[in-house]
């Protein structure tokens, strides 16, 4: 492998491993502040134990989520640091501004809630669980806004061959971030309420605590309906977008290698295995579809690979400009399959639960235990769909990722950092994931075993 | 005389206040997480001891993700160089952090004597390295390394191994420690409050003695003696013999002594590296000055204003979570208290009946 190859391997995996907990935590929190607050007004003792049930589940995810986010914001330094030298100006601030405004909440008034049971009054106590639920969602907020800009670069200007910032304003509501921003954050909570959902499932498969677990189910259906939809619903503008600030990356997305009028949704397509074959060996369509989801019009423009490749040859000297096709037409597809399938699966579950009918539908619930994958599956192909099919640039139009790996960084440290990084990984998943499915699987706590003497203590070590 | 603007120097004094923080706020939790295993001398100890920064090393830890962003921000340049530059010390940085952050998350999660071992071993070893590390690391920074012309480091993960720099990292790791000592003497209670005392007497002169040795041999390092140096390496002395003094009586004390001294100590190592951001020790038109490492002069002013407004209410909550959490801890308080996973493991063992025989389950 290449240095770029190694870094680029390393940046994907450390991502993708990181971005397991982040949907996972900022949905936990957000729904355990709600069931907090359901306790808070009714002081029914059944949310209080959702609430701590649900909360320790967070903790794990929480943990797991810091730990690996100090390596994303370093990583930028250590294996690309000529994209940070290209970038800083810019890039920079965001991430401090995460750190500042976001992270030190988050950290703090964690501690505190994990510590304060007991020791602060109710009502500071909620506060806290909702100081960070809502720090975790403008932390996603700056982050997003960060890479809003590689993917659509805004503000700017160029001076001696690095971009330098012009207006703040303009990175912080780039219209790429705040699209990206409202899809990620549906989607967070879409993750945290699926697997509420498919957690509370099981145990009323086996009629464990139904208190607990359908009081979790009736909140969490029609928000996991809602966000799935609305998931869908901005990925769709999201997409339109997309096909005007990065038309090839949407190309890819759908295989269209020539630019067509009255352009098919592609359903299925075969092509040789290759980042740009430039043509498609099998491809089964629905004609027209994909102009209409596009512009509205069965008849609209869309354009093509290799139109594209074309013009950009033209405009940004020699070279390839397609991602790897099937990566891009794969992993777009996965997301959007899985993000159908769990709003199916929300619809459904929210008029059984209208019905009064959720506890008895044996069917829906075992499906729920397994569905409860999905919004992992789907946020994983959605980065690599969003970076991936970026490529070969970086920050789009402006810098190819081969200029951003670092120069002065010799491959076997890299190997060393990505074997290390990968193996340390692989092993935290294995006890992470024992001690959240134990965690999950035993229920909370029966009454009076969190310790109402020293409830502190319920949460903590 | 380099050229540097005031917005540069006031991110420079920021980033430097941001390490200092980070320095004496985790160098507490580093110096508790190394003595976890061997002060506790059974679970409900050890729980106590981990209690006892359980509400705040994940705020601690913040201030080198900010330094780092901020770094990041305000002298791109420092950042790119430094971390690419430092790849493998870092990295083991990270590792280790990881390990021990993972590992204040996990040890009380099973009733197993084993896995609680293995997890403080984590838990030292993940705060051991970083202690040592990053002494052996600003070292370099201000020691210099190799960096040429075009501002990349061109040595490798030994070039940053010299007896200079692991003087640094001893004097950090020992520092760390006895800093560490004090915060248990200051926040526990009986027999561990003891066991404490005993380890912050004997390892704060330990730590005086390495840490003078480090900033007499950064001054003589100095091509002509800088004053100010001289003073703030004064004070750092002043507040480790205080800590010295009093260590063994007045833990309050002896603890803001350690405090302070640390930020004096580091202070003293930011005055010693301005107006540049990174030595070469190739040559010194190879230093990248603050001019050089900058962000625009707009993204300064922004990230002023945004640093202006929210700094203060940081260290507002921040300070208020200490208030919250001030009482100390002893091992009786946490005695007779399980988690809700050791009560699970409990009542598995005995439905598989591989428990031992339990008072009065007979009848």
């Amino acid at each position: 492998m290449t240095s770029l190859e190694l870094a680029r391997w390393q940046f994907g995996i450390t991502t993708l491993y990181h971005f397991i907990f982040v949907p996972l935590t900022i949905g936990l929190a957000f729904f355990t502040a709600w069931f907090q607050t359901k306790w808070y007004r009714s002081g029914d003792e059944k949310w209080l134990r959702a609430t701590r049930f649900w909360g320790k589940l967070m903790l794990v995810s929480f943990a797991m989520g810091v730990a690996t986010g100090i390596v994303q914001e370093f990583q930028f330094g250590m294996n690309w640091s000529d994209y940070s030298r290209f970038v800083g100006d810019i890039f920079g601030a965001p991430l401090a501004m995460e750190g500042l405004a976001a992270f030190f909440v988050e950290s703090t008034f964690l501690g505190l809630w994990i510590f304060g049971w007991g020791r602060l009054s109710k009502k500071v106590h909620l506060l806290c669980i909702w100081a960070v639920s809502l720090s975790t969602i403008l932390s996603a907020y700056f982050i997003l806004a960060a890479n809003s800009w590689m993917q659509h670069p805004v503000g700017y200007k160029m001076v001696d061959g690095k971009a330098q910032l012009t207006s703040i304003w303009a990175v912080l509501t780039n219209n790429t971030a705040l699209y990206a921003f409202a899809h990620t954050i549906l989607a967070a909570l879409l993750t945290g309420g699926m697997v509420i959902a498919g957690i509370s499932a099981w145990h009323l498969l086996r009629k464990n605590e139904t208190a607990v677990f359908g009081s979790s189910m009736k909140v969490v259906l029609p928000a996991l309906a809602a966000s799935a939809v609305l998931t869908i619903g901005v990925g769709h503008f999201n997409g339109v977008l997309m096909t005007e600030q990065q038309p090839m990356k949407m190309a890819a997305a759908d295989a269209v290698f020539e630019t067509t009028e009255g352009a098919g949704l592609s359903l299925f397509a075969t092509g040789d295995m290759k980042s740009n074959p430039e043509g498609l060996n099998r491809n089964i369509q629905v004609p027209n579809l994909l102009s209409f989801i596009m512009t509205g019009k069965p008849m609209s423009e869309v354009e093509g690979v290799n139109n594209l490749n074309a013009e950009y040859q033209e405009k940004y000297g020699p070279g390839e400009y397609a991602p790897i096709v099937a990566v891009a037409y794969w992993s777009w597809r996965v997301m959007i399959g899985c993000g159908m399938l769990l709003a199916l699966f929300g619809l459904v579950g929210w008029w059984l639960s209208r019905k009064g009918r959720l506890e008895d539908s044996t069917r829906f619930l075992k499906l729920g235990m397994y569905a409860a994958a999905l919004p992992f599956v789907a946020s994983s192909a959605g980065w690599i769909f969003t970076e991936m099919g970026r490529q070969p640039w970086v920050v789009f139009g402006l810098l190819k990722t081969e200029f951003g790996v670092s120069p002065n960084v010799p491959d076997y440290e890299v190997w060393i950092s990505l074997i290390g990084f990968t193996l340390l990984y692989g092993v935290l998943a294995v006890i992470a994931g024992r001690i959240f499915f134990r965690y999950a699987g035993k229920g909370p706590a029966a009454e009076g075993e969190d310790d109402s003497e020293k409830p502190h203590l319920g949460m903590a070590y | 005389m380099e050229e540097f603007t005031t917005l540069q120097v006031v991110w420079f004094v920021l980033i430097s206040v941001l390490w200092v923080g980070y320095f004496i706020l985790e160098g507490f939790d580093f110096g508790v997480g190394i003595l976890m295993k061997t002060l506790g001398r059974n679970q409900a100890e050890k729980r106590a001891i981990l209690h006892s920064i359980g509400p705040l090393w994940d705020g601690n830890e913040v201030w080198l993700i900010v330094a780092g962003g901020a770094t990041f921000a305000a002298f791109p340049e420092w950042y790119a160089t430094l971390f690419s530059g430092f790849y493998l010390a870092l990295f083991a940085i990270l590792v280790a952090l990881i390990v021990r952050n993972v590992g204040f998350e996990f040890w009380g999660k099973r009733d197993s004597a084993k896995w609680r071992s293995r997890w403080e071993w984590g838990i030292a070893l993940g705060s051991a390295v970083p202690a040592l590390l990053w002494g052996v690391a600003w070292a370099n920074i201000i020691g210099g390394t190799p960096i040429d012309a075009d501002a990349e480091y061109v040595g490798n993960f030994f070039d940053l191994l010299s007896p200079y720099t692991l003087m640094g990292g001893l004097a950090s790791l020992a520092i760390f420690f006895a800093h560490g000592a004090l915060f248990l003497e200051l926040k526990t209670e009986g027999e561990i409050r003891e066991r404490a005392r005993a380890v912050a007497v004997k390892s704060m002169p330990v730590a005086a003695v390495l840490a003078a040795a480090f900033l007499i041999w950064t001054l003589a390092r100095q091509d002509s003696l800088n004053a100010l140096t001289v003073a703030t390496a004064v004070v750092a002395m002043a507040g480790f013999l205080a800590a010295c003094l009093y260590a063994g009586t007045k833990p309050a004390r002896a603890f803001a002594g350690t405090a302070i001294a640390i930020a004096f100590y580091f202070v003293t190592q930011f005055i010693d590296l301005f107006p540049n951001t990174m030595i070469s020790s190739l040559s010194s038109a190879n230093d990248m000055t603050l001019n050089f490492s900058s962000s625009s002069h707009y993204t300064l002013v922004v990230m002023t204003v945004v640093a202006g407004l929210l700094v203060p209410v940081v260290l507002l909550y921040q300070g208020w979570t200490y208030w919250v959490f001030r009482q100390r801890l002893s091992a009786d308080d946490f005695g007779d208290i399980k988690t809700p996973l050791d009560l699970i493991d409990a009542r598995q063992k005995e439905a598989r009946g591989d428990a031992g025989p339990e008072p009065g389950a007979g009848s």
